[in-house]
This record gives C-alpha cells, sequence and structure tokens, in this order.
C-alpha cells in the first residue's frame, strides 16, 4: 500500500555536516580567485584588493545551496518513483512536429510585428540583434546538427566552414580583377549590385570542398580524437587567416565587402536605390527586414534538406552510424563516404551562413572565428538535443537572445555598482549551461525520435530505451 | 651551432612545462579514457594562484633575494594544494556522473568545464595580462664562440630541476606505492580491479589530484617563465600539451614527458629556424598528423576496437 511507505526522515545532523564541508571546500576554491583581485595602480604596479564581501556571500551561496540541494535529495529518497510515463516522449514528439510550423510562423511574421510596436527606429535593434543573430545561429545550428546529431561526429571546427564561407564571399565579392572583368563582360556596376548572390552558392561550394579536404583524412577516426583534430584543422585556418596577411589581410581583416542587394536593387539612398524605386521613403529599416528574410530563407532551406536527408538512405546511414559504427560496417555501409558526406554538407550550409555574415557585417576579421564560436554553436546543438531541428531553434533564443538580453539589462548597475557588466557573464552561464545540460539530459532538450523506418506501427523511441553507440 | 644549443636549452625549457600538463591528459585518458579538455585551464588556474600568492607575499615583504626564493616556493605549494581542489571538485560534479553515460558526454560536459573556468577567471580577475615583477633574472654563460653568447638562466635551472624532481617522485608514486598499483589497475580493468577491493572512484580522485598538481608545477614555472599569465592561456599550452600526451602515445607516462619535450624542441626550432608566426601552426599540424597516421603515438599501445 502507498500508506505503508514512511515518511522521509532528513537528518539534519549529516545535512549541516556536508554544507559545511561544501562551504569549506568553496571557501578554498575562491578565497584566492575571487577574495583577492589583482589590479593595476596608477603607478602601473600590480596590487591586490581584497574582496571579504564578495567571498563571504559565494561561500554562503554554496552552503544555502547544498543544504537546499540535500533536503531535497533526501525527502524524495524514500519514495517510490512513479511508473514511467510513456507519453512523456510521445508528447515530445508532438511539439516537435507541430512546435516547428509555429516557430517558423512565428519568424516569418517577426519583423512585422517588432516594425508595428517598437516603429522603424526601434525596430533594426530587435531585428538586427535579436533575430538576424539569433538565425545565423539557428543555421549554424541546424548545419552542424547534420554532422553532430544525425552522424554523431563530434566536430570541435566548425567555425572553420563559417570562416571559408566568410573569407570566400569578402574576397571575391571585393576583389578588383573580377569587378573590372565583369564591367567590361556586364556593365559597370553589376557586380557591386549582383555580388552576394553569384558569391552565395560559391562560398557554400569552397566550404563543401573544404570540409571533403580536411575530412578525407580525419574520418577514420573515432569519436574524441575526431573531435581533437577538427578543432586543430579550426585553429590551423584560424592562424593561417591571422599571418597570411598577403591573402586576407591578417588582423586587420577585411572592410567594405559589397551588401546584399534586393535582386539587383541596392539599398540605398539614391535614385535608382530601393526605396526610391518602391516610392518609399529611404530608411536604413529595409536593409535590415531583407537581411532577416535572407537568412530566414537559408536556415529553412538547411531544415528541409536536412529533414529530407533523414529519410533518405544516406540519413539512415548517418543514423545509424551515430547509433553503432561497428555494426555499421559489418552491414557493409561504406562509412567512410557516409561520414564524408555528412561533413561536406554540414560544412556547406556553414559556408553559406559565413558569407551571409560577411555580407551582413560589412566586415570581417579572423577574431569572428575563434575556438569558442565552434564551442558555442556545439553548445546550442548540444543543448537542444542531438538531431532535433526544434530544440536547436529552443536552445539558440535561450542563449543567443540570453546574451542579448544581458546586454540590455543596464539597469542592474544600480545594484553592482558601475563596473558591473552583464554581458561579461555569457560565456560564463555557456559554460555552466553546457556543464548542467550533460548531466542532467545528456540527450539534450527535446531528445525523443521518431524512427524514420518501422514495421507495421510507427513506435516513438523514447530517448532512456536508445543504447548509446561507440562512434 | 651556438644557436643550436642556446634553442635546445630554451626547447628543453618549454618542453618540461609542456610534459608536466601532459602527464594530467594522459593519465586522465588511461584510467576513465577520456579528453579531460579542461585541464588546460585547470594549468591556467595555477599560474593566477601562483600569482596571487606571489604578491600577497611580497607585498608584505619585500622583494630581497630571499623573500623572492621563498614566496616561489609557497606559491608552488599552495598552488598545488589548491589547483587539486578545484581538479577534484570539477571530476566530482562534472565527470564522475558522465562515466556510464554516452561517449561524448563527458567531453562535451569537459568543454563547458574549460569554457566556464575561463570565463570565470575572466570575471573574477579581470581580461587584462597579468604581469609579475621580473625575478631570477642572473643566468650563468656557459660559452662563447663567434660572439654569440650561450647563456642558461637561473629559471631555466629551476625550471629542468624542479621538473626531474617531480617527475621522480611521481615516478615512485606509481611504479612503487599501493596508491600507483591500484592506479595502474583501474587502467588495465576498472571492474576487476572493484572486485578485489580498490575503491575505484577514490582512485579515479587521486588521479585528477596528482594530474592537477603537476599543472600546478608547471603553470607557477610558466608564470616565471614569460612573467604575465592571462585568463586565455589555458587554451593553446593546454593543446600542445595534449598533442605532446598524443604523441608519446597517450596512456603512458614517460610516453607524455617526452612528447613533452618532443613538442617543445620543435615549437623553439621552429620559431628559430623557419617562422615564429607559424609555430601554434606547427604544433597543430603535428597534432593533426599524429592523430591521423598514428594514433597510438611513439610509446603508446595499439588500440584495439571491441564491440
Amino acid at each position: 500500500m502507498m500508506d505503508a511507505v514512511e515518511k522521509p526522515v532528513v537528518n539534519w545532523g549529516i545535512l549541516f555536516k556536508d554544507s559545511v564541508i561544501a562551504a569549506i571546500i568553496a571557501f578554498g576554491l575562491f578565497a584566492l580567485m575571487l577574495g583577492l583581485k589583482t589590479d593595476q595602480a596608477l603607478n602601473n604596479q600590480m596590487v591586490l584588493v581584497g574582496r571579504p564581501g564578495l567571498l563571504a556571500a559565494v561561500v554562503g551561496l554554496v552552503f544555502v545551496a547544498r543544504l537546499m540541494t540535500g533536503y531535497w535529495q533526501a525527502s524524495r529518497a524514500g519514495r517510490i518513483a512513479p511508473a514511467k510515463k510513456t507519453s512523456s516522449s510521445a508528447m515530445m514528439l508532438k511539439i516537435e512536429k507541430f512546435g516547428l510550423p509555429v516557430a517558423v510562423g512565428f519568424l516569418v511574421a517577426y519583423p512585422i510585428f517588432v516594425l508595428a510596436t517598437a516603429g522603424p527606429q526601434g525596430a533594426i535593434k530587435w531585428i538586427d540583434n535579436f533575430g538576424i543573430q539569433i538565425l545565423i545561429y539557428i543555421m549554424l545550428g541546424w548545419g552542424l546538427n547534420i554532422v553532430v546529431g544525425l552522424a554523431g561526429l563530434l566536430d570541435l571546427g566548425y567555425v572553420a566552414f563559417y570562416a571559408v564561407g566568410a573569407y570566400s564571399y569578402a574576397l571575391l565579392a571585393s576583389s578588383e580583377p573580377i569587378k573590372e572583368f565583369m564591367a567590361q563582360l556586364i556593365g559597370e556596376g553589376f557586380w557591386q549590385v549582383w555580388a552576394f548572390w553569384i558569391c552565395l552558392p560559391v562560398a557554400g561550394i569552397l566550404a563543401a570542398f573544404w570540409g571533403v579536404l580536411l575530412g578525407f583524412p580525419v574520418l577514420r577516426l573515432r569519436g574524441d580524437y575526431l573531435a581533437i583534430v577538427t578543432l586543430a584543422f579550426g585553429e590551423i585556418i584560424r592562424l593561417v587567416l591571422i599571418n597570411w596577411v598577403d591573402f586576407s589581410n591578417g588582423y586587420a581583416g577585411i572592410s567594405s565587402i559589397p551588401r546584399p542587394s534586393f535582386f539587383g536593387t541596392p539599398f540605398t539612398a539614391g535614385e535608382d536605390g530601393f526605396a526610391a524605386k518602391f516610392g518609399l521613403e529611404f530608411s536604413p529599416i529595409y536593409r535590415t527586414i531583407f537581411l532577416f528574410y535572407v537568412i530566414l530563407a537559408l536556415a529553412l532551406v538547411t531544415a528541409a534538406v536536412s529533414m529530407r536527408l533523414r529519410r533518405l538512405p544516406v540519413g539512415r546511414a548517418w543514423e545509424a552510424l551515430r547509433e553503432d559504427e561497428i555494426a555499421c560496417r559489418s552491414l557493409g555501409i561504406n562509412t567512410v563516404n557516409t561520414k564524408l558526406t555528412a561533413f561536406a554538407i554540414g560544412a556547406m550550409f556553414g559556408g553559406f551562413a559565413g558569407a551571409f555574415f560577411a555580407a551582413r557585417q560589412g566586415f570581417i576579421s579572423p577574431e569572428s572565428f575563434v575556438f569558442l564560436e565552434s564551442a558555442q554553436i556545439l553548445a546550442i546543438v548540444v543543448l537542444g538535443g542531438m538531431g532535433s531541428l526544434l530544440g536547436v531553434v529552443i536552445a539558440s533564443i535561450l542563449l543567443v537572445g540570453g546574451v542579448e538580453v544581458l546586454r540590455e539589462l543596464d539597469f542592474l548597475k544600480l545594484y553592482f555598482g558601475d563596473g558591473f557588466d552583464p554581458a561579461q557573464y555569457r560565456m560564463l552561464i555557456f559554460g555552466i549551461c553546457m556543464v548542467l545540460m550533460m548531466l542532467w539530459k545528456p540527450r539534450g532538450l527535446i531528445s525523443a525520435r521518431e524512427p524514420t523506418v518501422f514495421l507495421k506501427e510507427k513506435k516513438v523511441v523514447s530517448s532512456d530505451l536508445v543504447k548509446e553507440g561507440h562512434g | 651551432m651556438e644557436v643550436f644549443v642556446q634553442q635546445l636549452i630554451n626547447g628543453v625549457t618549454l618542453g618540461a612545462v609542456y610534459g608536466l600538463i601532459a602527464i594530467g591528459y594522459t593519465m586522465v585518458f588511461g584510467i576513465i579514457g577520456m579528453v579531460n579538455f579542461a585541464h588546460g585551464d585547470v594549468f591556467m588556474i595555477s599560474a593566477f594562484i601562483s600569482l596571487i600568492v606571489f604578491m600577497a607575499i611580497t607585498a608584505f615583504a619585500g622583494m630581497s633575494g630571499g623573500v623572492v626564493f621563498l614566496a616561489l616556493l609557497v606559491a608552488l605549494i599552495v598552488s598545488m594544494v589548491i589547483t587539486s581542489l578545484y581538479s577534484w571538485t570539477i571530476e566530482r560534479i562534472a565527470y564522475r556522473k558522465l562515466r556510464g553515460s554516452f561517449r561524448l558526454a563527458p567531453l562535451i560536459s569537459a568543454i563547458g568545464m574549460s569554457i566556464l573556468l575561463m570565463n570565470f577567471v575572466q570575471v573574477a580577475q579581470g581580461a587584462r595580462n597579468k604581469p609579475i615583477p621580473p625575478v631570477m633574472r642572473d643566468t650563468i654563460n656557459l660559452f662563447e664562440r663567434n660572439g654569440f653568447q650561450v647563456a642558461i638562466s637561473y629559471k631555466q635551472v629551476m625550471i629542468i630541476a624542479v621538473t626531474a624532481i617531480l617527475l621522480g617522485i611521481f615516478w615512485y608514486v606509481v611504479q612503487k606505492t599501493p596508491l600507483g598499483r591500484a592506479q595502474r589497475a583501474c587502467e588495465q580493468d576498472p571492474k576487476m580491479a572493484a572486485l578485489l577491493g580498490i575503491n575505484v572512484d577514490r582512485t579515479i580522485s587521486v588521479t585528477f589530484i596528482m594530474g592537477a598538481a603537476l599543472a600546478a608545477v608547471a603553470g607557477t614555472m610558466f608564470l616565471t617563465y614569460y612573467g604575465v599569465v592571462v585568463f586565455s592561456d589555458g587554451f593553446t599550452p593546454g593543446v600542445k600539451a595534449f598533442t605532446a600526451a598524443v604523441l608519446g602515445g597517450i596512456g603512458s607516462l614517460p610516453g607524455a614527458v617526452l612528447g613533452g619535450l618532443l613538442i617543445g624542441l620543435i615549437e623553439t626550432f621552429w620559431s628559430a629556424y623557419f617562422s615564429i608566426d607559424y609555430k601554434d601552426v606547427a604544433a597543430f599540424s603535428i597534432l593533426a598528423i599524429v592523430l591521423i597516421f598514428m594514433p597510438q603515438g611513439l610509446l603508446g599501445k595499439p588500440e584495439v576496437e571491441k564491440v
């Protein structure tokens, strides 16, 4: 009988002891790192500044947190776990199924909604910082999802392909010889206007080419070795971009990259500009809205392609490979080719996103393609649930949007003093999220998946039933 | 010839630092089969702790010769203790629960931990370079030929000597004590070791602590050698030390030291004879080449893939 279960006894003595130990450890960890700050005095000498208040607050926080988690665990200890609801993963799938169209519908309506509520002046920030920024990460997340989520290849150098795309577009679009050649061939000003639309596919193809080139030697390696080699490749590409000044202009980067046009009509204030042609008053908002829809379209193409590919033989091979590589090989799947397609297609979408990034910024430098960027994209895929498209959207909104919200929290300075900059905590929060997510749900927020092949009846595969592979 | 000898000295010094960090990677990989991506940042934290302790002591006691030496010694010991505590905590919080999880989970958790540590230091200590006042600037002139002086600084002597002594102690612990035997047993077969009464969890914790203590030695040496540390300093030395561990054969302790020395030498000779700009490219290329063509390394055992 359920009543027979005794109410769990919380042993406060042990709990208190545990918390004190946790607090002592926290004191040991933070006494030097938080309690003392190294600072530069006016005469350029290094001095130490004590911060006992901060240290006490953090240690106290650890004590309370340990006490609370300990109590929570103890009060649940005697409880019989309720029968596992099988519907939870079915529900998750339903969310995935209906959530995606809803999310897409929301995204399509987003600029119009913002424009209506915030007006043309206020809307730029919301569309550019929130909308476009998040969409770039959604696109990158979906691209990396093909590699990590579907094929199970941990790629820590995805930013390399992003960089290849960005630099291909930037170098091609701002190259003088091509511009002159095009001017002679078709007409003056043609390249300036059409560069984006011509270079976008080229950037994607070049990135895919690099994907094959880098992927070919490394794909024989297993999980974590592959991850480290891709990290090395990502860093090599960045370091070459920094050091090969003749090619990429080094640290200084490439500026005044041609901006995308509305299919031949530039967004300028002049007579043949977009605004004049459509009888509108000139405003930079049109370009922003247009860029928003371009990246939305690119992202949706990525999603559509990865959804379709999942159902093709190659996609099934990817997922099989993710679950068990040895079984795949013994069933006659060509693992190298299968991995290579995943790598190349993922790289291609990274290249598209890179070209878009370069066109949107108008300026790129190697600073934008550091390892942390790769880690950030990976965090989005992992947090969202590897293989889940909607999960990537949710994770991007939470992480990237959350960072942008942090920037807006200037009022916190009133409480924490002038030196307090909420934005500097963003990567800290990123790191915490990644660790907590792995501890709490290693398979991500949306972890149930619909099988692509089934016998008689479609059954949802809950994440707990999926045996983890050794890929 | 003179340049060669001088670079040899510099390379061995650098290699000692890499070797010390590499041991942490190789031990953890050997025992639980994961790449402890946060190890480089643990190394960076140890340098910061040394810096703070050193500054705290010299702020009270001045900068005379004896005090500096004592301050460095205290900084080294405090840094070893606290860095071990960091590593132990990291293992308890971020890795232990994931030991049975799918293969990439610990690696992703470790990457998260690495980002967390790096940004924790940035938030706690600021993003600027943190210099220490130059210490032990004297050098010993070895010989002079064709107007080029080959010299070894006291710092370099200290780094090489401390590394050698600590490696000796470490070697003794792993080979001759019950603790080391337990560690080697867990490395070979954790389940069997547990059946025979070895506390596997504790042994793994000790592994993390030992790796961190050696990383703390490297961190203190790094700080005195370069005289400056910054929050992002964990990444590149971390990757290079991992390269060293892989080059020497991951899981093999002498391999890690050998790999560290090789990487240090390659880096210094590359900077001296080719181009200093591409020295990191060289290190990363070696990592890729070794992993692709020689994943078992120089002294490692070839790995058999099991179902």
